[in-house]
């Protein structure tokens, strides 16, 4: 059905055609309409459902553990502060192989107290063993939260997801949705190491030094079987619904010179500043980096790169720059925009192009940079 | 690309105003989106709001600075915000005034929304309704189709008064 929406009616349409048997959460700041959503489907009947409203965040990632381990779907929505509370939680839910998927508006963290748009707090999860993928519309909110239940549980996965939608600038903007019949696109769900009361086993025991680096790289292993599973599950997806993804969203990069690297909405707008600076005849092109976890191998050969990291790793850098180098070996022009929030335009997208410095770092708006 | 710029106070409607408008565009059959601004907002602080609409998908994400068309839904904001900043050489502004206000440098219409909400009793917590007659005005002045906007007023608010209301505006406003 076509419709519009904002991105947190589009995530909590997707969850409730995903039917989770449980969902779990903190309702307070700064939860979203997900959940709100979410507790109406199942007030109404919409949704049957078993929704837990619990007492924070940590605990909310702790009902879902325990539901998914008891055998079925669990999903969960927080953003920043509530992300960082439930940190403990979110290493558990992977090293336990629970397949839960949940939903965080990434927005930036305190102090100063700030709601909007930043990748920061997700990025903080970065090595907890989740699965990240990155949106850039409402569509692909609903899209990536539906196909996320299939990615995470894939025997070959079993590892939790985290759908990553921008704090207001997408969670809370309105924009066409379409909601499809989803069918037997999801199957039952299925966790091989459910609780069994008929076959008791013992759950997150000491494991020793002998054992426990086994139990991480099984944890690598699957991250890295994933990238097929999620391009498996992507093709599915598009031949039943016809929305194609990929792990990054390219415009006019074929003959490209310089390529723009940005997540999220920023990544959205970049298209409109390549069309800008097209025109001026710079040979310009955007990669939209939609998975963060796994990785994505990137082909970058022979551009020039400008990354636009909307986080920042203190002592550091971008945390995409730094991933974008690391991975490709491209030295980048590191822009960090869009901090907070902080208004960043096509315009100023295409100035960061026009003015690029390869291998050095600029913060937009702060003028005695490095 | 027709983008339009909601000024109002918080807790008169302006952002239902722009998700009403987006969804009456999207109606018609065209692309359309809202986006508020959210700021450290309270009740009575001027707030603002943004509308795309375009036959194509719309991928700007960041606020209008140049908009096509200002609706200002409480004039008295004008003392203090300038509602006129960034406006398209040529483009146009509708107040919420009983009356013609001048140092308009474009188009500028007025329609009386707060009398017609208080005629049709749309009053919530002491406040008139404005969001749902300015669709009519909006319809008036050809940004959104009259039935669409009557629709996309059935589609979030039960109350026929609303659809009165806008069409009410619809009558009133001149062009």
């Amino acid at each position: 059905m076509l419709t519009i929406g904002t991105g947190n009616k589009a995530v909590a349409a997707a969850v409730k055609a995903a039917k989770p048997g449980v969902v779990a959460a903190y309702p307070i700041t700064p939860q979203t309409e997900i959940v709100e959503q979410l507790a109406e489907y199942v007030t109404t009947g919409e949704l049957e459902s078993r929704y837990i409203p619990v007492e924070s965040e940590h605990s909310a990632m702790a009902a879902c553990i325990g539901a998914s381990a008891g055998g079925v779907r669990t999903f969960t929505a927080t953003s920043s502060h509530g992300l960082l509370y439930m940190h403990e939680m979110v290493h558990w839910a992977a090293g336990a192989r629970l397949p839960i998927v949940m939903a965080n508006v990434n927005r930036a963290l305190g102090p100063g107290w700030n709601t909007w748009a930043e990748h920061t707090d997700a990025f903080s999860q970065r090595d907890t063993g989740w699965l990240q993928v990155f949106v850039g519309t409402v569509q692909e909110a609903y899209d990536a939260t539906l196909m996320a239940f299939k990615i995470a549980e894939d025997e070959r996965v079993l590892l939790p997801v985290m759908v990553n939608l921008d704090g207001f600038t997408l969670s809370h903007i309105m924009q066409s949705l379409e909601t499809v019949e989803i069918g037997d696109f999801l199957p039952a769900y299925h966790l091989p190491h459910a609780i069994d009361t008929e076959n008791p086993c013992v759950y997150g025991p000491m494991t020793g030094p002998a054992d426990y680096f086994r139990f991480r790289w099984d944890i690598e292993r699957s991250m890295r079987d994933a990238k097929g599973v999620i391009a498996d599950v992507e093709r599915e997806f598009a031949e039943r619904f016809g929305r194609s993804y990929g792990p990054t969203e390219d415009y006019r990069c074929e003959d490209a010179d310089v390529i723009v690297v940005a997540m999220g909405t920023l990544g959205k707008e970049a298209e409109v500043a390549v069309d800008r600076l097209r025109d001026e005849g710079i040979k310009a092109g955007s990669m939209r980096l939609r998975w963060f976890r796994p990785f994505p191998d990137l082909d970058l050969s022979g551009r020039e790169v400008v990354v636009i990291d909307r986080d920042y790793s203190f002592g550091f850098g971008g945390v995409v720059a730094h991933s974008i180098r690391s991975k490709t070996g491209i030295v980048p022009y590191s822009v960090i925009a869009g901090l907070g929030g902080q208004e960043v335009t096509y315009n100023d997208i295409a100035d960061f192009v026009r003015n690029r410095h390869p291998g050095e770092e600029t913060w937009f708006g702060v003028s005695d940079h490095v | 690309m027709y983008e339009i710029r909601i000024h109002s106070r918080g807790g008169q409607g302006g952002v239902t105003a722009a998700k009403l408008l987006a969804l009456a565009a999207f109606r018609d059959g065209k692309y359309a989106t809202a986006c508020p601004f959210y700021g450290a907002e309270r009740r009575g602080a001027p707030v603002v709001s943004f509308v795309r609409i375009d036959d194509q998908p719309i991928k700007i994400y960041s606020q209008i600075h140049e908009p096509d068309l200002v609706i200002v839904l409480d004039t008295s904001i004008m003392d203090v915000v300038d509602v006129l900043q960034g406006l398209k050489s040529g483009g146009t502004v509708l107040l919420n005034s009983a009356h013609a206000i001048a140092g308009c440098n474009g188009t500028c219409r007025h329609v009386d929304l707060t009398g017609i909400a208080l005629a049709e009793n749309l009053v919530v917590a002491g406040s008139p309704i404005l969001n749902t007659p300015v669709l009519g005005a909006l319809a008036k002045m050809d940004i959104v189709t009259l039935p669409s906007a009557e629709q996309a007023i059935r589609e979030m608010f039960a109350d026929e008064r609303n659809v009165k209301a806008a069409e009410a505006a619809y009558e009133e406003l001149k062009v």
